[in-house]
């Protein structure tokens, strides 16, 4: 470095340093505006992963039906799963719904794979526990109350139904099979008892069901069938979701994969509004930032006015006068959006603490961007007061008492 | 051997005449003390002399060369090269210590050198405290780091304005003993003042009123 260059960025730092009760004021307007612009950047690339997670509790988004007349292949399910990467699936569970009878009144009973159901379904309160495995069950809070039941009575569904042909009864005890005298009919009361574990409380129609393992379901009805419905959840956009149903729904023969548009159609309007809001906020605080940068830019090269009269007078030509104070204002700009960039990834982990209880994802690009943005809006903001301070006559600052 | 020519220059605000039809010559290492009262076109003239401000009417020759027609930035460039300002107020950078303050007329006009800089601030006695901002030092100190300011690039003109108007007696003597020098050494001097203590020591003193000179005479009790 030569001895002018070495000479300018010793006035600079000079200045900035030794000057440092009326630099601070400038440093502070551009850090804040700095910290919002990054924590708020930080906020907006985060809250769709934010509120994707938060709406994944009200459930499952997607479900796999079987298609009409057809049955649902475990290969195709599992095919179906394979679609979605492995970073975004939560989780999926299938569901058999079968009509049984309790005290002789009708009861619809679901089988379920309890070990996931918690993924799909995050919203379920429940009383008690989950079944630990095969002879135990979940009922849910209104069937809990019509029948008087609670976690730890034992319950026997009863699956009623006549005997064909078609029926193999080799495995069913002779004390549950019955003839009607009339007709000459054979019928089955086939039961299983099954220990309350806990109660289900949802708000919903689950609290109607009794929740089983599909192992037990399968043992009381006496065969085997695909499943009803699989609920899966998946974090993702509601673009990426249609990428993942159209590529199932094309492959698949024995299922449809569809949407549960209650779900995602309010996620998606949610996430969208939320995206504008932080949009227009992060712009009205940019404008804001840049507002206060000129002010305070603007205050600083004023009552430097007879100093830019002497640098004048000794020789400064305009441009070196904009040089000078450009730089200064550019070092502020840099110094001011490196902390504004700490501090707002800080300020945006607090927010997303508070907001979503989870902590925000590093964006390791916003810092650079942070520091360019506030180094631009710092030397925009400084353009003007600059201009005037080129005007400077110094024959009139440097006169008088 | 001229340095400095005014013919007829006329300065203009309004209706109001600062400066009259003044003409003037200034000979290459003359001592010179234009004094008056306030409002008699002193300032008005110092500006012209120096550059900061343009003539309405009439010519500055400075050098044999008229710049009375020059661009702002030739002016500029011009006055940089030729004439070293001393000020009433000093008006050193406040964030800059005494060795920088002198670095910087020397970062305008050509190359900054900390070992001339610190060079002249020895010559006028200022070496131990270099290192110091204005706001350590005293009035008369602070005066003899502009005076070093204005000699560092080795200017044909020193022009101070009131130079000894904020200083006591004691710090007075010292900067008429540092023009002294200075005149000793082939310098140019132009003294603007009203004290005429400070007028009396000069080589030749000019009076202004309302514009226009009225008196120019060689001070008989000048001495080296």
């Amino acid at each position: 470095m030569n001895k002018k260059r070495r000479m300018f960025v010793r006035m600079v730092l000079a200045s900035l340093l030794r000057r440092r009760s009326r630099m601070i004021i400038a440093l502070l307007a551009i850090v804040v505006g700095a910290t919002i612009l990054s924590g708020l950047g930080m906020i907006y690339y985060d809250v769709p992963r934010q509120m994707s997670a938060q709406f994944r509790s009200y459930g499952a988004n997607i479900i796999f039906v079987p298609r009409e007349g057809a049955e649902m292949s475990i290969e195709e399910i599992n095919k179906g799963i394979g679609v979605f990467p492995s970073d975004k699936l939560e989780g999926y569970t299938p569901y058999r719904y079968e009509n049984t009878k309790l005290n002789n009144l009708p009861v619809t009973l679901a089988g379920t794979e309890f070990s996931s159901v918690l993924r799909t379904s995050p919203y379920w309160h429940i009383s008690g526990e989950l079944p630990a495995g095969n002879g135990g069950c979940l009922v849910g809070k209104k069937l809990a109350e019509k029948f008087g039941l609670s976690a730890g009575d034992t319950i026997s569904p009863l699956n009623s139904f006549e005997i064909t042909d078609d029926i193999d009864i080799s495995s069913i005890p002779e004390s549950e099979i019955y003839e009607d005298p009339q007709t000459g009919e054979k019928f089955c009361d086939h039961s299983l008892d099954l220990k309350i574990s806990g109660i289900l409380e949802t708000g919903g129609s689950e609290e109607d069901y009794i929740y089983v393992t599909l192992e037990d379901i399968t043992d009381l009805m006496l065969n085997e069938r695909g499943f009803d419905i699989v609920e899966v959840s998946v974090a993702a956009s509601a673009k990426e979701l249609k990428d993942y149903l159209d590529e199932i729904n094309k492959n698949a023969v024995s299922l449809t994969a569809k949407p549960v548009k209650r779900v995602t159609a309010s996620e998606s309007t949610v996430l969208s509004k939320l995206e504008s809001l932080v949009l227009i906020v992060t712009l009205v605080v940019l404008a804001l930032t840049m507002i206060c940068v000129a002010t305070t830019m603007t205050a600083v090269i004023t009552e430097r006015r007879r100093e830019i009269g002497l640098r004048k007078a000794l020789g400064a030509l305009d441009s070196s006068i904009v040089l000078e104070f450009l730089s200064e204002g550019l070092v502020l700009g840099a110094a001011g959006g490196i902390v504004g960039s700490i501090l707002g990834y800080l300020f945006a982990d607090i927010v997303s603490m508070n907001v979503f209880s989870s902590a925000i994802t590093f964006r390791p690009l916003l810092l650079p961007v942070t520091i360019i943005a506030s180094v631009i809006v710092t030397g925009l903001a400084c353009l003007i007061p600059i201009r005037s301070a080129v005007d400077v006559d110094p024959a009139l600052v440097l006169k008088g008492e | 051997m001229k340095l400095l020519e005014l013919k007829n220059v006329t300065k203009r605000y309004g209706s109001l005449h600062a400066l009259d039809s003044v003409s003037l010559s200034i000979d290459k290492g003359e001592w010179i003390a234009i004094m008056g009262p306030s409002g008699s076109g002193k300032s008005t003239m110092m500006n012209i002399i120096s550059c900061m401000d343009k003539p309405t009417e009439g010519q500055v020759i400075f050098d044999g060369r008229d710049i009375t027609k020059d661009s702002r930035k030739k002016l500029t460039e011009f006055h940089r090269d030729k004439i070293g300002l001393v000020f009433q107020q000093f008006h050193l950078i406040n964030y800059l210590n005494a060795v920088e303050n002198v670095m910087v007329a020397q970062y305008y006009h050509s190359m900054p050198d900390e070992k001339e800089a610190l060079e002249a601030l020895e010559r006028v006695g200022l070496k131990d405290r270099a290192r110091h901002l204005p706001s350590q030092l005293s009035g008369g100190e602070q005066q003899r780091v502009c005076i070093a300011r204005a000699l560092i690039n080795s200017p044909e003109l020193i022009l101070a304005d009131e130079p000894t108007g904020n200083l006591d007696e004691a710090n007075e003597n010292i900067v008429l003993d540092l023009f002294r020098q200075l005149h000793k050494e082939g310098t140019s001097l132009i003294v603007v003042t009203h004290d005429p203590e400070v007028g009396e020591v000069a080589q030749r003193i000019v009076r202004l009123e309302h514009g226009r000179i009225v008196s120019d005479k060689r001070n008989d009790s000048f001495s080296e």
